[in-house]
């Protein structure tokens, strides 16, 4: 094998590698700048001051932009209007002085006319001292036959375009780079030409105007002006701030209030200080919060007086029912020495005695839920007990319709923080509900568990619900059917109160029925006591109907 | 001969509708219907058996309870009108052995009554030991009398009896029902909280910390069992 080549860099690899280097710096990136501009966006949505004072920001600095380069522009174009006007006039002079020069000489006088050159170009001072600023310099051509040729600065080129306009005879002014002794370069300069005619011939004179004076003060004016826009900004920028935090403090205040109102403080106030708009918002806020506390209070005592109602009258009413009732088991006992008459109605009194007595309980019970007065006695317990229990209660029942009670309460502990006394009585409910209803076919119980959830279906195979009727089923004295009577004799209120018992385990109960095929009643509750609940281990339509 | 029952009740047709319910089932009943003076019949009638009303007017059922209970462990029975838990639980955290709640059975009434007349038939001269091996409970049946670390526990007949009832099994789990139908002779299941407000007691008064119980331990999801003998 080539050794080269075990070393060399394959390269599917290299390429991968890159890739791979890339993609991670591309990553870490990401990570880096992902959370900013989350945390950033969030703010920016949050924060109504950030909003108000990035905004006002950018608008003032946009319109002190376009303010500031308006300025400097006027600024600029003044200035050179008036350099331009001085140069020109500046010119004026030294032509009439180049004239007197050339005063009497002929064109073929070459030394005078050298002379005369010589002359107007060195003393260019007498006409500086009237402009009284910058260097002044002069250039003298002769157009003829660039004999006499002066030229200062050396090698000051003079712009095509100038020469033609001073060619045809008059005065030229254009902008061009100039040269000077003092500073090395170009800078930045007015070239002023004019033909120069006299008996000696045809000359141009130029003036030439560096405009460094000019630049600095245009720079000194968009330095002042840039630093000037910038203060602006940012006065305005904390002027926003501070106006917007003033609007918005009491505004972050009174959420906060009704944040805690709601969350049950119900004798939070806001501060109020003043008598502005943000006063008034804060007073009537206080008044909102005043009239809802005298709601929830009136609402509460209400609450209290028929919590004590209800048990007063419970008191009241079962003392002499207790009374009633031993004085009927009584007569009850000994009705075999009564006439037949007598002796029955003896039974119908017993008998109803009992459904009074489930009734009165049925009623306080559902009123002590209306009233709020119903606590969760909870504790770990193995759901399969409770139904068992209920089972075996109900198999009398089940007896007594010929239906048979099948139960499959599955292999493993099912344990869940609930009411056990609560649980069973739903149970119980829901039992001798199927069986009221099974019409002699079976009724089945299954238990099912996942890990946050326990569930219980009930099962009947009889008359079931008409369309609608699964939503009914729960209402208070509710009757299927009315023309059907009850041989267990219930009160009417048993699902409703078995539906209050489930919701305060923070659980679902609820029913399926098709008319013929049955009906089922579904109990899921949290495995542990008002914990979250988003899916029952166990169908509540039967499986051959989802089939 | 017959049971003594003692009635404390203000409903004097409830009253006497008891007397003529506990005669015909074999009792002797007395009645008191004032509160403040339950305590002075407990001591004249010596009752095997109380029946108390918790409203009552003069003293409260719950303080007329404490007050014989604080001398006698005879078996207290209430009968309550009110069947929200906080008032169950505070009867019977007063010592009150059982409750029926109006309007009761009769014969739901004399079945919990004969329950808690009921006593074990002693197989003679049993003992039993249990909780830890280094501070154990003591039990003599027949004397009906608790030691630990030589100290005698003193405990009523029902508190003695879920002793009993859990150091005969010392390795068994009892759940709530199994004991209500063991201690308690209920037939069919019923309130669990009997159970837990009895073990309070119990441990109350046999553990060393009754926070962090040796000798009725709770069994999660399931219910009790005594401690390791």
């Amino acid at each position: 094998m080539n050794p080269a080549a075990r070393w060399a860099p394959r390269p599917d690899t290299l390429a991968a590698r890159v890739h791979q280097h890339l993609q991670t710096a591309v990553d870490r990136l990401n990570h880096r700048s992902r959370p900013a501009l989350t945390r950033l966006s969030a703010s920016w949505r949050r924060s109504l001051q950030l909003r108000v004072a990035t905004t006002t920001t950018l608008v003032t600095g946009l319109i002190v932009l376009l303010i500031g380069v308006f300025l400097v522009d006027q600024i600029g174009k003044g200035v050179l209007k008036a350099k331009r006007d001085a140069s020109i006039s500046q010119a004026s002079l030294g032509l009439d002085a180049a004239l007197a020069q050339f005063e009497g000489l002929t064109p073929g006088d070459l030394n005078g006319i050298r002379q005369a050159v010589d002359q107007i170009t060195a003393n260019p001072a007498s006409a500086t001292a009237t402009l009284g600023a910058g260097d002044l310099f002069t250039k003298v051509i002769r157009s003829a036959d660039q004999a006499v040729n002066r030229q200062l600065p050396v090698g000051q080129p003079i712009p095509d375009e100038l020469r033609r306009q001073v060619d045809r005879g008059a005065v030229a002014v254009q902008y061009a780079p100039v040269r000077t002794p003092s500073q090395p370069g170009e800078v930045p300069g007015l070239i002023v030409g004019q033909p120069v005619n006299t008996q000696a011939g045809a000359f141009e004179l130029y003036y030439l105007f560096p405009l460094t004076a000019e630049q600095k003060t245009l720079g000194l004016v968009q330095r002042t002006v840039l630093i000037a826009g910038l203060a602006l900004v940012l006065l305005v920028a904390a002027i926003a701030a501070l106006v917007t935090r003033q609007v918005v403090r009491p505004v972050r205040v009174a959420a906060q209030t009704a944040g805690r109102l709601a969350g049950g403080a119900l004798s939070e106030r806001i501060k109020v200080s003043g008598a502005d708009d943000i006063a008034l918002l804060g007073e009537s806020f206080n008044d909102m919060a005043n009239s809802l506390q005298q709601q929830i209070q009136r609402l509460e005592n209400l609450s209290r007086v028929q919590q004590r109602f209800t048990s007063d009258v419970s008191h009241e009413l079962r003392t002499p029912l207790t009374t009633i009732r031993m004085a009927a088991e009584l007569l009850h006992g000994s009705r075999e020495d009564f006439a037949p008459e007598l002796a029955r109605s003896v039974e119908l009194l017993t008998n109803e005695l009992d459904r009074f007595e489930s009734l009165l309980a049925d009623l306080l019970e559902i009123s002590r839920y209306d009233a709020g007065a119903a606590h969760l006695e909870t504790d770990q317990v193995d759901i399969r007990g409770i139904v068992e229990r209920a089972v075996s209660a109900a198999q009398p029942l089940a007896g007594r319709h010929g239906v048979e009670l099948r139960a499959d309460l599955g292999d493993e502990p099912v344990i869940a923080e609930v009411d056990a006394r609560r649980i069973e009585r739903v149970l119980r409910n829901l039992l001798g509900n199927a069986l009221d209803h099974a019409e002699g076919r079976p009724v089945a119980v299954r238990v099912g568990a996942d890990e946050a959830s326990v569930a219980v279906t009930v099962r009947d195979e009889g008359v079931g619900l008409r369309p609608g009727e699964a939503a009914l089923v729960f209402n208070r004295f509710w009757r299927g059917d009315p023309s059907r009577s009850r041989l267990t004799g219930g009160t009417g209120l048993g699902l409703a109160i078995s539906l209050e018992d489930v919701r305060l385990h923070h659980g679902w109960l609820q029913a399926w029925g098709a008319r013929g095929r049955g009906a089922v009643f579904r109990m899921t509750l949290p495995r542990v006591a008002g914990g979250p609940l988003d899916s029952s281990p166990l169908p509540l339509e039967p499986p051959e109907v989802l089939a | 001969m017959k049971p003594r029952v003692l009635v404390v009740d203000d409903d004097s047709s409830l009253a006497e509708m008891l007397g003529i319910m506990l005669r015909s089932e074999g009792f002797e009943p007395a009645f008191v219907p004032d509160g403040s003076r339950a305590l002075a019949a407990f001591r004249e009638v010596k009752p095997d058996v109380v029946l108390l009303d918790l409203m009552l007017p003069g003293m409260s059922g719950i303080d007329v309870c404490r007050a014989i209970r604080a001398e006698s462990g005879t078996p207290i029975i209430m009968l309550t009108a009110k069947t929200d838990t906080v008032d169950i639980v505070l009867g019977l955290e007063s010592g009150a052995d059982d409750y029926v709640v109006k309007p009761f059975k009769p014969k739901e009434l004399t079945a919990r009554m004969r329950a808690r007349l009921r006593r074990y038939d002693e197989a003679g001269g049993e003992t039993l030991q249990i909780g830890p091996p280094e501070s154990p409970v003591g039990i003599d049946v027949q004397a009906h009398q608790v030691v630990r670390d030589g100290e005698q526990i003193s405990l009523t007949p029902l508190e003695f009896d879920l002793l009993v009832a859990l150091a005969r099994k010392p390795r068994q789990v009892f759940t709530r029902e199994v004991l209500l139908e063991q201690v308690w002779g209920y037939r069919h299941a019923a309130d669990t909280r009997l159970v837990n407000v009895h073990v309070q007691r119990l441990r109350s008064k046999v553990e060393r910390d009754p926070e962090r119980p040796e000798v009725v331990l709770t069994v999660r999801g399931v219910g009790y069992k005594a401690g390791p003998p």
